[in-house]
């Protein structure tokens, strides 16, 4: 298996919604705090307006105007936060420590945050103010307000720090995430690269198990319990069949050797002679079936795995067309090869021919006389594919899955000769090819294809 | 001919060995690996015929212990190991045959004689003849009694095959292999038809048939007897 590019991955994936998961949550979280410390410090300076605010008052019902003037005097000399300027009805100030009333400071009784000039070590420098207005009897106004500058310094400082503060958690999250997932991804990479071994035929691989013991430890010693159970089970499929080859056909060699023996010795004019070659006929068969079924059992069991080698399905499916030519012939059936380009496969040549043969056997016997039948080996996008079409009745679409099966036969084709093993054959050759066969409508007809995987590019 | 059987199933054994010597052989036989080279190595065979699993000594591991002695003797092998893979294997260990059990006999002999034929020094010729039938294999042309016949290259390489082989019998199977260079079990008789097609192109017309078949067994190219 190629290694997959570390973007592509679902553990990167993973990875990339917690980091966002995260962004969120980390915004969320200072947002919040900004805005309560915001509440908590706005409300603190209201008090503060407001005590104030209290004290001017009532400096101003004992002691009239005068006295609330020097109050502010004395009081805007200190050079604090606080602010203060008494005006007239006019809004022109009278006294205080700010040059004009601000232009939004119109209501009474109500607070407002506005800019002011102030000047600091010689330089005039433009500050933020909040304060309250408030109507004195006899139509005079007096501001209050706190210098809140250097609150809004923080609160600036909030807020351009906080898109950072979002990138650098992505950021982090992003390398840590990618930094995990690599070493997750190497893990999976390494359970991956063994079981394609194994698919390729490889029994014997095992997934590497660390001493961490984590969940990938885990997985990892399932797997490999898992493979043992299936190799000790194909072991077992592999000794049955070959005990099964040797311990059935040995009775079955003699059976037929007896029936020669007395067919050699027997006078052919005798009227047993005719039944004893039948019994050999029977005998025949019966090997027929038996050497089939077993070829199949050995196909799925992967034993011809090994033996693969590049092969060109052209010239095969050329060989078969022309070795069945004169049987679709004698038949009145057509039978065409379609040109075919390069068709390079890793296959066995002798299972792909029998399974070829069986395909343009079948298409020959369930056409009808004046019918055509097709052999076509190609390229295309799907793969690289062996296909045999004919114009008989075809196998109806619910069909299709069951004619693969062993010893299923169609109603329809009972009586002609066959072991009903024949498309189960070349479904084992497929599978041991990693091909598929496909069964089609030819419209009218059937259209097998024996769709094989592309040839891995030469690099092997 | 001198024949060599190595097989250890007694049975399987005693029948080859009295079928061979019907057929005019004479069979030296051997239950065993280790026996069956030593007779192999010590006396003269025109053929060996070697079970794939043998006690004491693989039947691959006889063949090639017989080859790294320079011993050329022609060998077939009879196995009840599926075909496929083991057939390969069986040919590369240094057999120059493979049959399958359960075997039919006329196709063990038909091999048989396959074999040791192979040994006389026949495949310089460029032509071959069987009664007035000529093959010229320079210029791939076919004529019977002096008119040519019109072959497919296919056709030419069966006639060829069935020419080389002249008066012995040749099985469907072998024709498959050695015509069409295949080896699977053609489900319906397929050889059957070009034979029959072939034998349309050279028996045709004339009085005496040379391609005959050979019931339960095969096939058969054979110049017509004198009557005697």
């Amino acid at each position: 298996m190629r290694a997959p590019s570390i973007l592509r991955t679902q553990a990167y994936r993973i990875v990339l919604v917690y980091v966002a998961v995260f962004a969120v949550s980390v915004t969320a979280l200072i947002a919040f705090t900004y805005w309560n410390t915001k509440r908590a410090l706005d409300a603190q300076t209201d008090q503060i307006i407001a005590a104030e605010i209290a004290g001017l008052s009532e400096q101003y019902q004992q002691l009239g105007l005068r006295g609330l003037a020097d109050v502010v005097i004395s009081r805007s000399a200190h050079g604090g936060p606080g602010l203060y300027l008494l005006a007239n009805r006019y809004k022109q100030p009278i006294v205080g420590n700010l040059d004009a009333w601000p232009g939004n400071g119109e209501k009474p009784n109500s607070f407002v945050d506005f800019d002011y000039q102030r000047r600091v070590e010689n330089q005039l420098e433009t500050r933020e103010a909040r304060g309250r207005v408030f109507a004195l009897a006899g139509g005079f106004n007096l501001l209050v307000a706190q210098d809140v500058h250097e609150r809004y310094l923080t609160e600036r400082l909030f807020t351009t720090t906080l898109p950072w503060t979002v990138g650098l958690v992505l950021l982090l999250g992003l390398i840590g995430g990618a930094l995990m997932s690599r070493n997750m991804l190497a893990r999976l990479d390494q359970i991956n690269r063994t079981s394609a071994e194994i698919i390729e035929g490889d029994l014997t691989r095992r997934v590497p198990v660390s001493d961490a013991h984590d969940e990938f430890d885990a997985l990892a010693e399932n797997l490999n319990a898992m493979l043992d159970r299936i190799e000790r089970l194909m072991k077992g499929v592999r000794e049955v069949t070959d005990s099964v080859a040797h311990d059935l056909r040995t009775p079955l060699n003699r059976l037929r050797n007896r029936l020669e023996s007395v067919l050699r010795h027997i006078d052919p004019a005798s009227n047993q002679a005719p039944e004893i070659e039948a019994a050999v006929a029977e005998t025949d068969q019966l090997i027929a079936t038996f050497n089939a079924l077993l070829l199949i059992a050995e196909a799925d069991a992967g034993v011809g795995r090994g033996k693969m080698a590049p092969i060109d399905l052209a010239p095969i499916a050329e060989d078969m067309a022309e070795l069945y030519a004169p049987l679709a012939e004698e038949k009145g059936v057509g039978l065409k090869i379609d040109p075919a380009g390069a068709t390079m496969i890793e296959g066995n040549r002798s299972l792909i021919s029998q399974a070829l043969a069986n395909l343009v056997d079948n298409a020959i016997k369930y056409t009808p006389s004046g019918g055509r039948v097709t052999v076509t080996a190609l390229e295309t996008p799907q793969g690289v594919e062996l296909r045999v079409a004919d114009s008989g009745p075809g196998i109806p679409v619910e069909e299709r899955q069951r004619v693969v099966e062993r010893f299923v036969r169609l109603e329809a084709s009972r009586n002609s000769p066959g072991t009903g093993l024949g498309l189960s054959l070349v479904a084992a050759v497929a599978r041991l090819h990693d091909a598929r066969l496909i069964l089609e409508d030819n419209t009218p007809g059937l259209r097998a294809i024996i769709r094989f995987p592309r040839p891995a590019p030469r690099a092997r | 001919m001198r024949i060599l059987v190595v097989e250890d199933d007694l049975e399987a054994q005693r029948y080859l060995v009295n079928g061979l010597k019907e057929a005019g052989h004479v069979v030296d036989d051997a239950a065993d690996g280790e026996t069956g080279l030593t007779l192999a190595l010590s006396r003269p065979y025109d053929v060996a015929i070697i079970d794939r699993m043998l006690p004491k000594l693989d039947g691959l591991k006889v063949v090639a212990d017989m080859r790294e002695h320079s011993n050329t003797t022609p060998v077939l092998f009879l196995s009840a190991l599926s075909e496929v893979d083991d057939r390969v294997k069986g040919l590369k260990a240094g057999g120059d045959d493979y049959l399958t059990k359960p075997y039919a006999f006329v196709e063990l002999l038909a091999r048989i004689d396959a074999l040791m034929r192979r040994r006389s020094p026949q495949s310089v010729k460029t032509r071959l003849q069987v009664g007035d039938l000529e093959l010229d294999l320079l210029t791939r042309t076919a004529q019977r009694a002096g008119a040519a016949i019109d072959l497919q290259p296919r056709e030419f390489r069966l006639l060829e095959y069935l020419m080389r082989h002249a008066s012995q019998v040749v099985t469907r199977t072998m024709l498959l292999e050695s015509v069409w260079e295949y080896h699977f079990d053609p489900q319906t008789n397929v050889i059957d038809v070009h034979i029959s097609r072939l034998r349309a192109k050279i028996d045709k017309g004339f009085d005496t048939a040379l391609l005959h078949t050979v019931r339960g067994a095969g096939y058969m190219i054979r110049a017509a007897r004198p009557a005697a």
